[in-house]
């Protein structure tokens, strides 16, 4: 096949697919899922392990790298395979193709880091039914071409694991007095060992959701502001 | 493909047209299935080794805890009802049923150390017990498994106070009591996990009534 014939096939439009998100730019597929769609503080998906495990920022970073994985790797092959997926048992093919991804990835972590994988506990199979990665399967890498999907879920995965870490920074920090396990603030610090507990992770979200709300509504307010102005 | 989509809800009977026939959609889940199948069965066996590897070093640091830092380890198998110093063949070395010789630097056994499980409040309590079986007396336990109450039955995996006051305790059957006791084969249970504090209770004494006698046999004909 010649360059030519390769550039008309990559430029033949997409068929139309219902429900299929606009197009857009790669970079805005890519941005969204950090900022203006964050999985966690817009979408307030994936939140059971973000308050289970975010008392250590090490767990922070091995949920986040492993959820990464798990949704690049689904969605890039949800997104090849879409037209060969019937749609009444789309479903179901998307949850084994997660189901394997997150099974490797539980495998890799016991074998080469077992510590992190006993601390992560269960949350790592629970991957399978964290509503990010079936939620961007269906409402976007099953209906766009794999380059759209692969910046989604590079998107997705890194503003998921920002969200998350920063929550646990919060945390370990107060909570245990240390980063990553180095002391923060000298032998002195009395750390606030409810910070690590429950009651610490819902006041920290509900936190990062008050700030994040606030940001939205500052951000409509000043758009706002800018269309008076256009109109007068 | 057909792009013709006719959704008339469940009522309608389902024509050939009307979407994918069975055979495909058995077809693609069995195929996803078997893929996936494959692909997870190749990562097993290649992750594997490691695993294994790092449960063999966790069941090693659990047992020289156990027995207060041996010099030198030694093993002895279980094959059939008897200990030996040959491990059954065709099994595998980590899954063999076997017990931990701790010995001091002049090559004198200071004790045993097995690995037993019984049912805790919440799930199976699985610990390494160390004794001395020639006393029964306890040289400590270390839990490797549980999943206990997290603030009450979880202590048992953390609390060195209640780990300790099994040092020395004579397995005869061992007994648990809430009060503070002097008794050689009595011990105080943690507050708010009197379930879990009995579990551990009950696998110590399983685990010494079970491979004491082994060992006292494996002596009589003339072990070491």
């Amino acid at each position: 096949m010649t360059a030519v014939e390769v550039e008309t096939i990559e430029q033949a439009p997409e068929p139309i697919v219902p429900g299929a998100p606009p197009p857009q730019p790669l970079w805005i597929d890519f941005w969204r899922g950090i900022a203006d769609d964050n999985p966690v503080l817009i979408q307030m998906l994936g939140l059971c392990p973000t308050m289970a495990i975010s008392n250590q920022v090490k767990n922070g970073l091995g949920m986040g790298a492993a959820t990464l994985f798990v949704l690049v790797f689904s969605s890039l092959f949800i997104s090849l395979l879409r037209k060969i997926i019937p749609t009444e048992v789309r479903l179901a093919t998307y949850i084994l193709i997660i189901a394997t991804f997150v099974t490797i990835a539980d495998l890799v972590m016991q074998a080469y880091s077992p510590l992190l994988s006993r601390t992560l506990g269960p949350f790592v199979p629970l991957i399978v039914v964290n509503c990010i990665i079936l939620g961007r399967a269906e409402a976007f890498a099953g209906k766009v071409k794999p380059s759209r999907a692969l910046m989604d879920a590079l998107g997705q995965g890194l503003g998921f694991t920002l969200a998350l870490t920063f929550m646990c920074i919060v945390r370990e920090v107060l909570g245990s007095g240390t980063f990553l396990g180095v002391s923060v603030f000298g032998p002195h610090y009395e750390p606030w060992v409810f910070m690590i507990m429950p009651p610490g992770g819902f006041l920290t979200m509900g936190l990062m959701f008050l700030a994040m709300g606030w940001w939205g509504e500052r951000k409509k307010a000043q758009l706002n502001a800018q269309l008076v102005g256009v109109a007068r | 493909m057909s792009g013709h989509e006719h959704s008339h809800g469940a009522s309608s009977s389902p024509t050939p047209d009307a979407g994918s026939s069975t055979a495909r959609l058995l077809f693609t889940l069995a195929f996803f299935g078997a893929l996936g199948g494959g692909i997870l069965a190749y990562t097993y066996q290649k992750t594997l080794p490691p695993i294994r590897k790092f449960a063999a070093e966790k069941v090693e640091v659990a047992v020289k805890e156990v027995l207060g830092g041996p010099a030198k380890l030694d093993t002895l198998y279980l094959v059939a009802g008897k200990l030996s110093r040959t491990p059954p063949a065709g099994v595998d070395l980590l899954d063999a049923e076997k017990v931990f010789m701790g010995l001091n630097a002049n090559g004198e056994r200071i004790g045993v150390a097995v690995e037993d499980a019984a049912p805790g409040f919440a799930n199976d309590v699985r610990l390494m017990v160390g004794f001395n079986p020639t006393t029964g007396a306890l040289t400590g336990f270390k839990v490797l498994a549980q999943s206990e109450t997290p603030g009450l039955g979880d202590k048992i995996e953390r609390d060195t106070v209640f780990q300790n006051r099994f040092i020395g305790k004579l397995a005869n059957p061992l007994k648990g009591d809430k009060n503070p006791t002097t008794d050689p084969s009595t011990v105080q249970t943690i507050t708010g996990a009197t379930i879990t504090s009995k579990a551990v209770i009950k696998v110590i004494n399983k685990a010494v009534g079970t491979w004491k006698p082994r060992f006292e046999a494996y002596e009589k004909e003339g072990g070491k």
